[in-house]
């Protein structure tokens, strides 16, 4: 299955969030990951597999080993950031202009 | 389709119950009651956040000091339809004086009825930003750049 995921989106969910926690601090494979979360490793490679399509996190193939990291130009994480940004202003500002209907009627 | 990792672009919109001339004016006029806090590239709080409202004007921030950061441009400024904004911010949020490295923002508001507005925002040419990247991307281990950037995302993350 493919669907679309935002970087903000993906890392709603606490397991991927705490996944690219753990990558911020440095490489790390699947099984590395799996034995730090409690997290079995196909549900560790579901998650990253999303994390990889929202533009956080590549991944290296070193020998028989597939190595994920944070995505090292860094505009996927930039765009989570902006997307964050914007859905907490448009959050907001809902509250500030509806406010103000109910201060007027 | 997973062509998400190399969408340069951030859309999100929503939708207020209030007339379209309310609505565009409070987004511009009281854009300093809604932005969150953290966006403050002063060092300083912020005493008020001004929106000059013409093409051409910036959005700026003045600290409680006295001091000001503009951190746009407005580019275009059509009440009540629509309005774009430069975004000259970098990732490390500093200003951008580079301005070929900034992006944009499109907020369009599109009437449902008289009481209901539609209001959407796209930032886009986010990837203008990159360039540069692999300059911060050599300064891993000293303090600022990417890793700053990545410390203050995941510290984001917690709130």
């Amino acid at each position: 299955m493919t669907y679309r995921v935002t970087g903000w989106a993906a890392l709603g969910d606490p397991t991927r969030r705490a996944i690219f926690e753990r990558l911020a601090e440095g490489p790390r494979a699947v099984g590395e990951l799996a034995g730090e979360l409690p997290v079995s490793r196909p549900a560790v490679s579901q998650h990253l597999k999303v994390l990889k399509d929202a533009g956080l996190v590549t991944d290296r193939r070193t020998g028989t080993r597939r190595i994920y990291e944070l995505d090292p130009d860094g505009v996927g994480t930039f765009r989570a950031d902006l997307d964050r940004f914007w859905s907490r202003v448009l959050a907001a500002y809902k509250e500030v202009v509806e406010q103000r209907v109910e201060e007027v009627s | 389709m997973t062509t998400q990792a190399t969408d340069t672009f951030v859309r999100t919109q929503v939708v207020v119950e209030a007339p379209i001339e309310r609505a565009f004016s409070v987004f511009t006029e009281d854009f300093g009651r809604f932005k969150p806090p953290e966006h403050n590239l002063l060092g300083v709080e912020i005493a008020e956040t001004v929106f000059e409202p013409r093409e051409g004007g910036h959005l700026y921030d003045r600290g409680v000091d006295g001091s000001e950061c503009r951190w746009a441009r407005v580019l275009a400024y059509e009440p009540p339809n629509r309005v774009v904004i430069s975004w000259d911010i970098n990732p490390q949020w500093q200003v951008e004086t580079n301005l070929d490295k900034t992006s944009e923002v499109e907020v369009q508001f599109s009437s449902e009825s008289s009481e209901r507005t539609r209001v959407e925002v796209e930032h886009r040419n986010i990837d203008r930003h990159g360039e540069g990247w692999e300059g911060t991307r050599d300064a891993v281990g000293s303090e600022g750049g990417w890793p700053l950037y990545l410390r203050r995302f995941a510290e984001l993350l917690k709130h």
